[in-house]
């Protein structure tokens, strides 16, 4: 069973989302996510100051097979991004939930994280998926 | 390649195998309405015999004249090994095969095509090559507005130097994706450069410029990719791959150079027949290396360590990304890059030189002897190996009349640039003889004082 640690919100497209005391949040891709896509080789970034509604493609994680989108979890500006994944990607292999993150959001509408789920519920969805 | 029929009993077999009925059941997912039953104005299928006479007594009608038309196309002497070497069974495919690394040879091929593409732009990463210089183009203007991330315009800056097919296909294929071509005017020939500097401030994508211009001219490339990048634009670089060998590559263009380089193989080793096939080309910084179209092979070592080649930075092709793919356009053309790697292996970097250079002595012979000739004007000075004609009369009647005597005098200019007047834009590779100029020079001459004495 992949690691799900219980201070974080999920997606249903196995994004992770922490809340930071400045009210911004920080986006990565789950354990889960990172075991499925295997080796990670190039990852894509947005512009700080891009605006992505939720739901919209705001990273691409690129493996040697195949390169996949990353959908923001909610609606937000791109207040920063992981500069070191540039020359190592496989940081989101190594540490999914630590230096491995992708960006940082400010959130336009705080009601969307009420939407995503707890690591409860995540772990729940992940045994219904493999079931 | 092996040649496979299928005979009706295999395709028998074949449906039998999957269910199917016939041929026919295997269209049927697609809606009745988005079907054609009949083309109109399109004849009945012919035999393959009929076929052949049709296109022999079509191709007898091509030869026996002297061209001295370029505009995108250019006749140069091919050596015989060429396509003796390139028709061999082993290459004689159009394509990469599926199961690319089976083929190591082809793979190596089309590596060693990608190095001397890299060696003659200067720029490090290139892809197989793509349809034709049209459709490079267009791909490196959707590469460009993909890759430039500081800009949100979707407008991309083309100078009215490009070939004006090149923006018209270009304008047909981006124009749905919400992309905008700004035309950039000429002054004397070139990017008026003035031009430039009233769009300061302005968001465009990218700055796109070819190399000589269609006009044959020689652009002020250098000021023109400082001026883009100051303004967080990219270069687009369209060469001329023949001229390559002379002019500064791309990658020493201005301080840092082109972004993208692309444009039409064809001077390569490939004979102008017709229109095509033809093939495109299309190299680039590695930094802007996942968004490039289209196939690249890569060298690397196997698991026993042996050096072998591989298809690379696949991640963002069709088969894996579908609809998201950097391009569901494009393709290599892998025999005519074959013909192409061995023609430039052939000649080498000296002959490639010595045959850029004989072309710039055979258009600037022909252009001294034209200048000579009252009510003829050599339109700008600076070019390599095609030159503007003014003429002060209509030119279609005079090409005609070269045209009767064998020679087809070159391309007129009245409806792509209107601007110019009377002209011709005329061309004289290496595969025009002195004599051949001579020849064209007294024509015009001729027909001149024939006109004028009518």
């Amino acid at each position: 069973m992949s690691e799900i640690p219980e201070n974080l919100k999920y997606t249903s497209e196995h994004e992770w989302v922490r809340l930071e005391d400045d009210g911004s949040v920080v986006i990565g891709i789950t354990d889960h996510a990172q075991e499925a896509l295997g080796e990670l080789v190039y990852v894509e970034v947005p512009e700080t100051g891009a605006e992505c509604a939720k739901g919209d493609a705001c990273v691409v994680v690129e493996s040697v097979k195949a390169a996949s989108d990353v959908y923001a979890p909610v609606t937000g500006q791109c207040a920063d991004a992981n500069a070191a994944l540039a020359d190592e990607p496989e940081l989101v292999n190594q540490s999914p939930y630590e230096d491995g993150w992708l960006v940082r959001f400010t959130p336009s509408d705080r009601a969307e994280l009420e939407e995503l789920m707890d690591a409860e519920s995540y772990e729940q969805f992940l045994m219904d998926a493999e079931s | 390649m092996p040649y496979i029929p299928h005979t009706d009993a295999d395709v028998a077999e074949m449906l039998a195998c999957i269910g199917a009925r016939d041929t026919e059941d295997l269209f049927d997912e697609i809606p009745p309405a988005l079907r054609i039953d009949a083309l109109p104005g399109i004849p009945d299928a012919l035999s393959e015999a009929e076929v052949t006479r049709l296109m022999r007594a079509r191709a007898s009608r091509d030869g026996g004249v002297v061209s001295f038309i370029g505009a995108g196309a250019y006749e140069h002497y091919i050596p015989a090994a060429v396509w003796d070497l390139a028709t061999r069974g082993e290459f004689y495919s159009a394509y990469t095969p599926y199961q690319a690394e089976a083929s190591q040879g082809t793979l190596q091929l089309i590596y060693e095509y990608q190095t001397m593409m890299a060696g003659l732009t200067g720029l490090d990463v290139s892809n197989a090559s793509l349809y034709d210089g049209a459709t490079a183009f267009a791909e490196a203007c959707l590469m460009a507005v993909r890759a430039n991330r500081k800009s949100k315009s979707r407008r991309v800056l083309v100078s009215r130097g490009v070939n004006p097919i090149y923006r018209s296909v270009t304008d047909a294929i981006v124009r749905g994706q919400g992309i905008e071509l700004v035309e950039l005017p000429l002054a004397d020939g070139r990017t008026d450069c003035d031009a430039l500097t009233k769009l300061d401030g302005e968001d465009f994508a990218a700055v796109c410029l070819q190399q000589p211009t269609f006009l044959g001219t020689i652009e002020e490339t250098h000021a023109i990719t400082d001026w883009a990048h100051a303004h967080d634009m990219l270069v687009v670089a369209v060469c001329n791959p023949t001229s390559l060998a002379l002019l500064s590559p791309p990658d020493d263009w201005g301080d840092v150079g082109a972004d993208i380089a692309c444009g039409e193989g064809q001077p390569l080793g490939i004979p102008v027949s017709s229109g095509g096939p033809y093939f495109g080309f299309m190299v680039c910084r590695p930094a802007l290396q996942r968004q490039m179209p289209g196939r690249i092979v890569g060298r690397t070592v196997d698991i026993e360590g042996r050096p072998g080649f591989t298809l690379t930075l696949q991640a963002r092709e069709q088969h894996i990304r579908r609809s998201k793919a950097t391009s569901n356009i494009c393709t290599n053309q892998g025999l005519m890059v074959t013909a192409a790697t061995i023609y430039v292996s052939l000649l080498g970097a000296e002959g490639l030189r010595r045959t850029a250079l004989t072309c710039h002595a055979n258009t600037r012979a022909l252009a001294e002897g034209l200048a000579g000739i009252d009510g003829v004007e050599i339109a700008f000075r600076t070019y390599f190996h095609e030159i503007v004609v003014q003429f002060d009369r209509p030119v279609a009647p005079l090409a005609s009349a070269l045209a009767r005597r064998g020679i087809l005098a070159g391309y007129d200019l009245s409806a792509d640039y209107p601007e110019l007047g009377q002209a011709l834009l005329v061309c004289a590779t290496d595969a025009r003889t002195q004599d051949e100029i001579d020849a064209y020079v007294a024509a015009v001459h001729e027909v001149l004082k024939e006109s004028q004495a009518a």
